[in-house]
């Protein structure tokens, strides 16, 4: 019990059920299943990015160029598609965002880990590496006639359900991606020595080295997996905007890592959970899709997160018994 | 004859000149405990390190179980059975007990996947091997400096360890958690492991070894059963040169020098009731440091003390008596919810260390690495930090060249060896890093110096440099709290000594009471 009380997860699941019986109240229509659909489209980018961040936060790093990489991927995929004759079906489009993340992705993990530099200098490097590469030599003008495969994948649905007033919602077909790598890197972390050597590497590394996991091997992977992600995300961006916009996905790099914080990582590394983040970045949305309902000002989305995510960060140190000793702030 | 586990055959090796080892030849058997002791320095962790293949010899060989190595690979060494238990016993403090004692075991068998079923078995067993009984559901991090050793020791065992080489293992203890460990000790003995023991304090080193090895400057000095040493040989061995036999004895005296108003001073400490509050006579004029009454809701209640100007009072206890809490909040670093401090008759608002520093109260903290030092910057930033407006010109800029004679002065005074004033502290040995903040709190000209575990881990001959520099500092006038769990210490520097046990100052020895036989047997009834 006192565990379970410790428990990021808890408290979350908690926060995220108080929050939707409270909203619901106030307007009901945010129980109504066009807003739930809603609410898993918003998530699956986000959930994309977050799933990547999440690897890397365990692994004691930290990776702020998966928006770049997300960007661009979606539009140099886009323009090929559109250039080239590869046929037009969204598996193409994916495996092709997923090859262009995985490349920039391994960039990074190839300065990490050959030459050993701190992560955050590197995906700072690169990020703007990769966004002025992108403008200057990709293009600059937003793609609005996607190719036609990117638009289906953008109308298929898993379920759909016919409304009494004619209209069918239904549940995105990227949804599917989402709740799909989730499971995926979940196996990964909880189930495979790579996935333990992450978490041992993240907990002490000289101790990880000494016990024989290969850590360069264990960066490449992280780095590389955070960019095939990225490059998914990006694409299923794309495909939700129905636009390939080169200066698209800026700012969102504090969000996820927020997100993923909020989830219950330590941005010093050794923890997090799939389940944490998966919470983290639907509480995060709930949030900024509800105050919508509620009719309050999108300024105010901001600084309800902000105090989400200090006000629940805040409980579980406080619980855990991590209480910074007062080393001289005051 | 028990069979021959490991011998070391004259053992040379140098790093860019230096001369780490010299012609060291060392052997282990079955069911022996050996000890090596040296200073920092002496080439003690060379050789563990050469042992255990982490590093090669530049000559002579190593045999592990009758067979020769030329080049011993750490994973050769570990094949034979050879296990280090190094200072930071090389865990995962995020992951949990069971999982900690089943990843080697499982990185070695090659598996892909993880069976949580099968972590949890191993962990069973190494508990088992082991004797000892700790929650394996809990993460390392919860984990007491004790515990986490116990479970390094299991995860050697668990990789058929047949030699287990522990260094500097009790540093981090506890009196109470040496005595556990040294009964683990032994129990691996009788299973017939070797055990090789790298150690410093030469009470636990006589208690515990059958044989002792002593090196210095990468020389085999001195070896032999146990037995055959006196604590003072050791101290002869490590250091090349004979301490103060009676340290005790000299403390007392430099202690009766210090100005005292009245000729009682010389008969003796003098004896205080804590209950009563009546400090006696003889030194109420130059009590400076008076404590009443601290309580704090988590760690202490109703602490009552006071130390004279030129007094050294002791405070011990065992692990969680709430002695470092009462350091900490004395220097303002956690202040108490109520009681009152009084220095030279006047209470003192403690609200932060900004306010400790203000009144001149010095503070040199258990941790020294992490709390006392600016590990990588330089000596003289590090010895100036704490009085820097001292050596400010009128507008307020940092004089350099001031700031420089000073630390050179100040490196002289407590014979800090390093080549330059500006190198950074992290490259210096533990008792010259303490020197350091020592030194530091010389140039506040403070008046109050709490000291914490001022001598953990630090070898013996800059032990008594340090012991050296805390009586100059009571006789220059200074009033010095001494936390420590070194009984030895205690009772060298100290007339008067403060048990602590579960927040409260339960008992205090004074005069021909303070001696170790007492003090232990005190620390004995409290557990």
């Amino acid at each position: 019990m006192r565990r379970l009380l410790q428990r990021q997860e808890f408290w979350l699941a908690l926060l995220l059920l108080v929050l939707g019986t409270g909203i619901g109240l106030a307007n009901p229509a945010f129980w109504s299943l066009a807003n739930l659909f809603d609410l898993c489209q918003s998530s699956t980018v986000m959930g994309l990015f977050a799933l990547g961040v999440l690897v890397v936060l365990i692994s004691g790093g930290i990776d702020v160029s998966f928006a770049a990489i997300g960007a661009f991927s979606m539009y140099v995929t886009s323009k090929v598609l559109l250039t080239l004759d590869l046929g037009d079906s969204a598996t193409t489009a994916f495996l092709l965002a997923g090859a262009v993340g995985l490349s920039l992705g391994l960039f990074n993990g190839l300065f990490i880990a050959l030459f050993r530099l701190p992560t955050l200098i590197v995906t700072l490097g690169s990020a703007s590496l990769f966004r002025g590469f992108l403008l200057a030599f990709v293009g600059t003008t937003i793609v609005n006639n996607l190719p036609e495969g990117m638009i289906r994948f953008s109308k298929l649905t898993l379920w759909e359900r016919a409304l009494p007033d004619g209209t069918a919602v239904g549940l995105p077909f990227s949804f599917l991606l989402f709740v799909v790598a989730a499971l995926l890197v979940g196996f990964v972390l909880r189930r495979t020595m790579l996935g333990r050597g992450i978490y041992a590497m993240g907990g002490n590394l000289v101790a990880a080295a000494r016990a024989g996991f290969r850590i360069r091997r264990q960066q490449l992977f992280i780095y590389g997996l955070v960019g095939v992600l990225s490059g998914v995300a990006g694409l299923a961006h794309a495909c939700m905007m129905r636009n390939a916009n080169p200066f698209d996905l800026v700012g969102l790099e504090l969000n996820v890592i927020a997100a993923v914080v909020l989830g219950g990582a330590s941005i010093t590394g050794g923890r997090g959970t799939v389940l944490g983040t998966v919470l983290g970045v639907l509480l995060i949305v709930t949030i900024n899709n509800s105050l919508i309902l509620l009719d309050i000002p999108s300024y105010w989305q901001k600084v309800v997160t902000g105090l989400v995510i200090l006000a629940s960060t805040g409980i579980t140190a406080h619980t855990s018994g991590q209480r910074l000793r007062g080393v001289g702030l005051c | 004859m028990p069979q021959e586990l490991v011998a070391a055959d004259h053992i040379t090796k140098s790093f860019g000149g230096v001369q780490a080892l010299r012609d060291v030849s060392v052997t282990l058997h079955q069911g022996e405990i050996r000890c090596l002791v040296g200073e920092n320095g002496s080439g003690k962790s060379t050789l563990i390190q050469i042992i255990a293949g982490a590093l090669r010899p530049d000559s002579g060989t190593i045999a592990i179980g009758g067979k020769q190595f030329p080049h011993l690979e750490p994973i050769q060494a570990i094949h034979e059975g050879i296990q280090v238990i190094y200072q930071d016993f090389s865990l995962f403090p995020n992951l949990t007990v069971a999982e900690n004692l089943a990843l080697n075991t499982e990185l070695e068998r090659g598996v892909q996947l993880v069976s949580w079923r099968r972590v949890r078995r191993i962990a069973v067993e190494a508990m088992a091997r082991l004797g000892r009984d700790i929650d394996l559901g809990q993460t390392v991090r919860e984990l007491s400096v004790a515990d986490k050793q116990l479970v390094a020791i299991a995860k050697a065992l668990l990789q058929n360890a047949k030699v287990l080489i522990l260094d500097e293992p009790t540093t981090a203890l506890t009196h109470r958690e040496v005595r556990t460990l040294f009964e683990v000790i032994p129990e691996l003995k009788q299973r017939g492991l070797a055990i090789l023991f790298v150690g410093h304090k030469l009470q636990e080193i006589l208690e515990i070894s059958d044989t002792i090895t002593v090196l210095r400057n990468g020389q085999k000095v001195a070896e032999s059963d146990a037995s055959q040493f006196t604590p003072g040989d050791l101290v002869r061995h490590m250091t090349g040169r004979s301490l103060p036999d009676r340290p005790s004895e000299r403390a007392c005296e430099q202690w009766h020098q210090h100005p005292a108003d009245d000729s009682s001073a010389g008969r003796g400490p003098p004896t205080r009731n804590y209950a009563l509050g009546t400090p006696s006579r003889c030194h109420r004029a130059d009590a400076v440091f008076k404590v009443t009454d601290l309580t704090d809701r988590d760690a202490f209640d109703s602490i009552s003390l006071e130390v004279s100007s030129g007094e050294i009072v002791g405070i011990t206890g065992l692990l969680g008596s709430g002695r470092t809490e009462l350091a900490r909040s004395l220097f303002g670093l956690e202040p108490a919810d109520s009681g009152r401090i009084e220095i030279s008759g006047q209470v003192i608002r403690m609200r932060s260390v900004q306010d400790a520093i203000r009144v001149g109260i010095a503070y040199v903290p258990e941790d020294r690495l992490t709390e006392g030092v600016f590990a990588e910057q330089s000596i003289e930033r590090n010895l100036a930090i704490s009085a820097l407006p001292s050596f400010a010109g009128r507008a307020g800029w940092i004089r350099p060249a001031s700031l420089r004679r000073a630390a050179g002065q100040s490196m002289t005074e407590l014979r800090i060896q390093a080549p330059s004033a500006r190198m950074p502290v992290a490259n210096l040995s533990g008792g010259n890093q303490q020197k350091v903040v020592l030194g530091r709190w010389l140039a506040t000209q403070a008046k109050i110096l709490i000291l914490n575990g001022p001598t953990v881990g630090i070898d013996v001959g800059a032990k008594s440099e340090v012991h050296e520099k805390i009586r100059e500092l009571a006789r220059q006038g200074m009033a010095v709290l001494l936390i420590s769990d070194d009984l030895p210490e205690l009772v060298e520097l100290c007339r008067r000594i403060l048990l602590m046990h579960r927040g409260r100052i339960v008992k205090e020895l004074a005069g021909a009471d303070c001696n170790e036989d007492t003090l232990a047997a005190e620390l004995g009834r409290l557990e």
